[in-house]
């Protein structure tokens, strides 16, 4: 181990380590420098049930038994309101886990005009007689059967990969309506499984979606109305190994399907972390990740994923693309790396990928501030940006985030917590004359060691304070966190009760951050009122990330849509308008979702003529019959 | 429409300390007039103009900096409720004086009232009169709305006392002809980008820029325009609202000074003794004043599809940025548009329509013999029913018989016209005591003073008939029926006549249409698919309104016929002015030429800007003196299309870019 100075979690690490040891089938002796695993389909008979080869890991190949079919994460969370009225979380994954929340029902009530009498409940269970039958490319099946890889078309796997997670995904199928879906689903093992497949599709021109983690909020995984072929579901969530860790380098290469969870759990036993984590990294995947050039939170010391990975392997209907080396850097024509960074899905299947890590910190503290207002907090993250001292994470949440996040204080056990919170509210509102109205909060996460985070958090706060900014304690900072863990699931919550959102972002230079942000909202609500919304909407933003040169920007957007026919219109429209007033303010097409189906509409204003050619014929050339045909991007 | 005057019965002192709460525009912190200057001249704009007008200029930077402080101070305004309830106690006793009433539109005040809440608002009043100045600011006071500052003439700021009074009122002061003075220019755009977008307070300015001598609208200057897009444009507010205001007077406190300045009588200075001399309008009664709220207009609505705001993405906003042509036309048309709105909202007096009636008996009789008193009110009322037909808003007193009108009218404006033994006569100019007789010059001039005071009359309802009048003419000229020949005229004279009415830019086949539509309305044409044709009953109207723009055809072809005879092709502006009045003044008095506007000089500059547009007369020096050099074939050709004798052909104008 790199380190040992933190002995509890070494101790920790150890012991899991320990009991999955034999499954992983290497050495617990940490002291190897490489530790290699070989490709499970050549040690693993095919006909040989592979279910409980994944025990350790997250996803199983029939998700739907430990996740919703039709609404985020893990079937045993949820939100609900109890008889008494009072919002509660079930499951004992999260920390918010069987509490009870308080102000989440007046807030509710409150910003959404929403009713607890006034429900709209999914459709609980899928009817499979609406699902089409699949459309199968009997010689493909044949062939593929004899590889021994394994395939499903039942119903329920091909409605789990027929979507990612758009609001208009998520309607649909809580209203039992399925579209165009995957004809069948595949699980390969490793890269080669995905080298035959590919030959397979290749030689039947049979259409392949990749899969990995389906969070998808792009309509990325839509399948093209329009596709006569059977389209077939690859769902990478099988290869999912650590394949070895390099110690001396620094790197760790790793099957393109682990989903973030594992990969940093994983990497912990070893003392290890990747610091990528983006907020869905709970089921988002590595292949995903590069797809879509995904950001972390913590990218502020680990970097985006286009800073992360070194080395990236990937199959095309041409043959597989990779470099011959791992040289930190490159001066050899255009880095192909960024040919797949962001592909989507369109030019093929990214399988392994060599990463870098860190030892795991020794030392993690949230923090947050509470400014006056969001101008003000803007200016301060500015500053920190221009001093590049930006710890781990900084978000800076305006106003009615606040109030959002605030709404989703559990309950305190004792008086004295209640009463210290009175007191701090007093002397920020009171004593400060800090506007309740006003006033937003930055979130704070520093990472390092402890002597280096000391120093580090008052440099921070020093700056804060030149701009009217108060420390406001560890908690906020940590609760504001958790928000964006639990925003999907608080999503929801709300579709159970006429109230439909989505989350949005962008990237922009400093100048233009308050007037996008502005600008952005006050488009929404105008439009929500065009549009016919009867109630207003939430419409709420906080800057995410902070660059050299400009800052990522994020919004929630949710409304009320009681007495509206066609709500997921309205919303589309909505959001439509909100992107045109992105790109008209100088805001980018995406900082992190990607484009998707949803946003490809843009890509020819925002890339240029010859930029969207270029990407054409590249396309083109690797993937000429289109077999890779989820029509993203272009 | 309500009454301001309802708190006439309350005391005015009460009136000017009542509290004063306007609800804030919502993201405004509050900022001083001090924070405000310092915003500006700190701003990265200003400081990369100051380098750069360092480097063109040779000297230092606290040099250009300095001056840019000079400027600023002459400039800013200086806010202060104090003096705004001065003003409001002031203007109050005055206003009870001199106007019978004061109406307000309210749903146009409750309108504002919401508007300036949610953006920035643009308050554009036409300009008639000084008093504009001051009743928006009184009305707003009045109503609790947020108080505008407003941009005023340099001049006013050199009136003792009075200048300094303005300002604390919220008036800034803007030098004229700045466009070539880069730094003044900067100062300026970036004083008033920073009003829009703190949303310190709504602005107010005068689109058509000037008072309008003829009480016509004038073609909007440009300039303001932009510098209050561009905020909007770059993203730096959300929306914009623009609020026409219309501001219609009985009659005019400055009527006969306007009608002097015309005839080239140069306009008094304004100082604060002159005010004081003045007092003597107060003594008189100047009817009634409507002021009329138009709707708020959103600038993002108005723009919607016409721009592409991401232009500005990948250049950094503080750096000067000259608009593009894309721009430039779309502000060009909102100009155009808030001055038709102005137009509009305008209410059509009882004594503009006379002004019309008398215009159009020839001079003689209104002179010598008289009108005939029930003549008068026939043809006024007959004037009336066309003048509703074609849209027009009267402010004719609906509680007074007809004659009542008409005898009230005339009492208002016995500075004008007076009756006597049931006929009407034109009151001829003052009449200084004078030993030897008059020459027929200056009886002549005399005369000219009242034609022109009745002829700003009638300018203040020509925007009623200016579209069907033009199609009117357009028949009249091309003897044609076919809709397709009389589209091109009808053009032509839109192009001709531009610095005269207010069109709006691209849109002369929706002003054709409409002038058919109107005429058919009124059943003095038959229109068809490709035809349009006098109908049995028309010809009245069409004569009238062809009578209505006689002087403007008359003035425009006798100075087509000097320049095409002058010897030499150069001249200055002043030269030429002075050469069309005396030989105007010639015509006059032998009879060749039966119109008096001849002598006005806003006609006179309007041939030129119209010949210039047309390219029939090219600018050869800017300067004090404007050089001319005249294209005589060019301008031949465009007085025969002029009189129907060879085609017209629409020349595309380039446009100009005014402040």
């Amino acid at each position: 181990m790199a380190s040992n100075r933190n002995s509890s979690r070494h101790q920790t690490a150890r012991h899991r380590l320990s009991v999955i040891a034999g499954h992983l089938q290497r050495p617990a002796d940490s002291n190897a420098a490489v530790l290699a695993v070989e490709c499970k389909a050549q040690e693993i008979k095919p006909t040989v049930k592979t279910g409980d080869k994944s025990e350790g890991r997250t996803v199983p190949r029939r998700r739907q038994e430990i996740m919703k079919w039709n609404g985020w994460g893990y079937s045993d969370s949820r939100f609900l309101f109890n008889k008494k009225g009072q919002a509660e979380f079930t499951g004992r994954r999260y920390r918010l886990s069987g509490m009870i929340i308080p102000n989440l029902k007046d807030w509710f009530e409150g910003t959404f005009g929403a009713n607890l009498q006034h429900k709209t409940p999914a459709t609980p269970i899928l009817n499979s007689s609406a699902v089409q039958r699949p459309t199968l490319n009997e010689v493909f099946v044949e062939e593929l059967k004899s590889t021994g890889i394994p395939f499903s078309h039942e119903a329920e796997d091909r409605v789990f990969r027929s979507h990612g997670h758009c609001l208009h995904e998520i309607f649909a199928l809580r209203e039992g309506k399925i579209g165009r879906l995957p004809d069948m689903v595949i699980w390969p093992n490793c890269h080669n499984d995905v080298v035959k497949i590919v030959e397979l599709a290749c030689k039947h021109n049979v259409c392949l979606i990749p899969y990995g983690g389906g969070t998808s909020v792009s309509s990325a995984l839509e399948c093209p109305p329009e596709e006569t072929r059977s389209i077939v579901s690859l769902d990478t969530s099988q290869m999912n190994r650590i394949l070895w860790i390099d110690e001396k380098n620094l790197t760790a290469h790793v099957e393109s399907g682990i989903v973030g969870q594992d990969l940093e759990r994983l990497l912990n036993e070893s003392g290890y972390c990747t610091g990528h984590e983006p907020d869905s990294m709970e089921f988002s995947s590595l292949g995903g990740w590069v797809a879509t050039r995904a950001s972390g939170m913590k990218k502020n010391i680990y970097g985006n994923i286009e800073d992360l990975v070194v080395h990236i392997k990937m199959v095309t209907p041409r043959g597989v693309i990779e470099k011959s080396c791992q040289g930190p850097r490159m001066s050899m024509g255009p880095d192909i790396h960024h040919f797949i960074l962001g592909s989507e899905g369109t030019l093929g299947v990214v399988t392994e990928v060599t990463m870098k890590i860190r030892p795991m910190p020794e030392y993690q503290k949230y923090g947050s501030v509470v400014f006056p207002s969001f101008e003000q907090g803007v200016a301060c993250l500015r500053e920190v940006a221009r001093q590049r001292c930006a710890p781990a994470s900084i978000r800076l949440m305006d106003n009615e985030q606040f109030k959002f996040g605030h709404a989703l204080k559990p309950q305190v056990s004792s008086i004295f917590t209640s009463f210290l919170d009175g007191l701090k509210t007093f002397y920020i509102t009171k004593f400060k004359g800090f506007d309740p109205n006003r006033l937003c909060v930055a979130t704070l996460l520093f990472e390092g060691d402890r002597e280096r985070v000391l120093q580090h958090e008052k440099q921070v706060y020093d700056i804060a304070a030149k701009f009217g900014g108060l420390a406001a304690g560890e908690d906020n900072g940590q609760r504001g966190y958790m928000l964006t863990f639990v925003i999907a699931y608080l999503r929801d919550l709300g579709m159970d009760y006429y109230v439909i959102g989505e989350s949005f972002e962008t990237s922009v230079p400093w100048d233009r951050v308050l007037d996008i942000c502005r600008n952005v909202k006050a488009r929404i609500i105008r439009e929500c009122k065009d549009k016919g919304v009867q109630f207003p909407p939430l419409s709420t933003c906080r800057v995410t990330q902070t660059y050299d040169a400009g800052a990522c920007v994020y919004f929630y957007f949710a409304f009320n849509y009681r007495g509206l026919s066609d709500p997921v219109h309205v919303y589309e429209q909505v959001e439509h308008a909100a992107r045109e007033e992105i790109l008209a303010n100088g805001g980018s097409l995406s900082h992190h979702h990607g484009v998707g189906k949803l946003r490809k509409e843009w890509m020819r204003e925002t890339v240029s003529n010859v930029g969207v050619g270029m990407l054409k014929s590249v396309k083109d050339y690797v993937d000429p019959n289109n077999i890779f045909g989820n029509r993203n991007l272009l | 429409m309500d009454i301001v005057e309802d708190k006439r019965c309350c005391f005015d002192f009460s009136f000017a300390f009542r509290t004063f709460s306007p609800p804030p525009y919502k993201v405004a912190p509050a900022c001083s007039t001090a924070e405000l200057n310092r915003a500006v001249l700190e701003s990265q704009y200003l400081r990369y103009e100051i380098k750069e007008v360092a480097v063109e200029t040779g000297s230092s930077v606290e040099e250009v900096r300095d001056e840019v402080c000079r400027i600023l101070r002459e400039m800013s305004q200086n806010l202060q409720l104090r003096f705004i309830r001065l003003m409001a106690f002031t203007v109050r006793k005055v206003f009870k004086r001199i106007f019978s009433a004061i109406y307000v539109n309210m749903e146009g005040v409750n309108a504002l009232q919401q508007a300036a809440q949610e953006s920035p608002v643009i308050l554009m009043p036409n300009h008639r009169s000084y008093v504009d100045f001051l009743v928006v600011s009184y009305i707003l006071f009045s109503y609790d709305i947020p108080l505008p500052v407003i941009a005023a003439g340099i001049p006013l700021a050199g009136m003792k006392i009075v200048g300094e009074i303005l300002r604390r009122s919220g008036a800034f002061f803007i030098r004229r002809a700045i466009r070539s003075d880069k730094l003044y220019w900067a100062v300026l755009s970036e004083y008033v980008r920073t009003i829009v977008r703190s949303g310190f307070a709504p602005l107010e300015f005068f689109v058509e820029g000037l008072r309008s001598r003829t009480l016509k609208s004038l073609p909007p200057k440009l300039g303001m325009m932009h510098m209050i897009l561009e905020p909007f444009l770059k993203g730096e507010v959300y929306d914009v609202t623009l609020v026409p205001i219309s501001i219609s007077y009985d009659r005019v406190l400055e009527e006969s000074l306007l009608a002097h300045e015309l005839l080239g009588v140069p306009k008094p200075r304004e100082s604060t003794t002159g005010l004081l001399k003045a007092s003597k309008v107060l003594r008189e009664n100047y009817g009634c004043m409507h002021v009329n709220f138009g709707r708020p207009l959103s600038v993002r609505q108005l723009c919607e599809g016409k721009l592409n705001r991401s232009q500005y993405n990948l250049i950094p906003r503080d750096l000067p940025q000259k608009p593009n042509a894309e721009t430039e036309a779309c502000g060009s048309w909102l100009a155009h548009m808030i001055v038709r709105i102005q137009e509009e909202g305008t209410l059509t007096s009882p004594w503009s329509l006379m002004a019309c009636v008398l215009l159009q008996v020839p001079t003689a009789a209104l002179t010598e013999e008289g009108l005939l008193f029930h003549q008068l009110t026939e043809q006024t009322l007959w004037l009336r029913k066309l003048a509703l037909d074609f849209g027009a808003h009267l402010s004719w007193p609906e509680k007074l018989s007809d004659s009542e009108v008409m005898s009230s009218t005339l009492a208002l404006h016995r500075s004008v016209v007076y009756r006597k033994a049931g006929r009407v006569y034109l009151v001829r100019g003052d009449e200084p005591e004078r030993k030897h007789p008059i020459s027929p010059e200056e009886d002549m001039m005399r005369m000219a003073v009242a034609f022109l005071m009745l002829v700003s009359y009638r300018n203040q309802c020509l925007h009623v008939f200016v579209r069907p009048a033009l199609l009117a003419l357009a028949m009249s000229i091309t003897k044609s029926t076919q809709r397709d020949e009389l589209l091109t005229c009808f053009c032509f004279l839109q192009e001709l006549f531009s610095n005269e009415f207010i069109f709006i830019p691209g849109r002369s086949s929706q002003d054709f249409d409409e002038a058919c539509s109107l005429l058919k309305k009124c059943k003095a044409v038959h229109v068809s698919l490709w035809d349009v044709t006098v109908s049995d009953t028309g010809l009245a109207v069409l004569l009238f309104l062809q009578e209505l723009l006689k002087p403007f055809i008359d003035s425009y072809q006798l100075m087509f016929r000097f320049l095409c005879e002058e010897r030499d092709c150069v001249f200055t502006e002043k030269e030429f002015l002075l050469a069309v009045r005396t030989l105007a003044a010639k015509l006059i008095i032998s009879g060749e030429l039966h119109t008096y506007e001849a002598l006005s000089s806003d006609v006179q500059k309007n041939v030129l800007s119209a010949l210039r547009r047309l390219g029939a007369v090219t600018r050869i020096k800017t300067s004090e003196n404007n050089e001319y050099k005249v294209n005589k074939s060019a301008v031949r050709r465009t007085g025969d299309m002029l009189a129907g004798r060879i085609p017209p052909q629409v020349v595309q104008a380039v446009p100009d870019a005014r402040l």
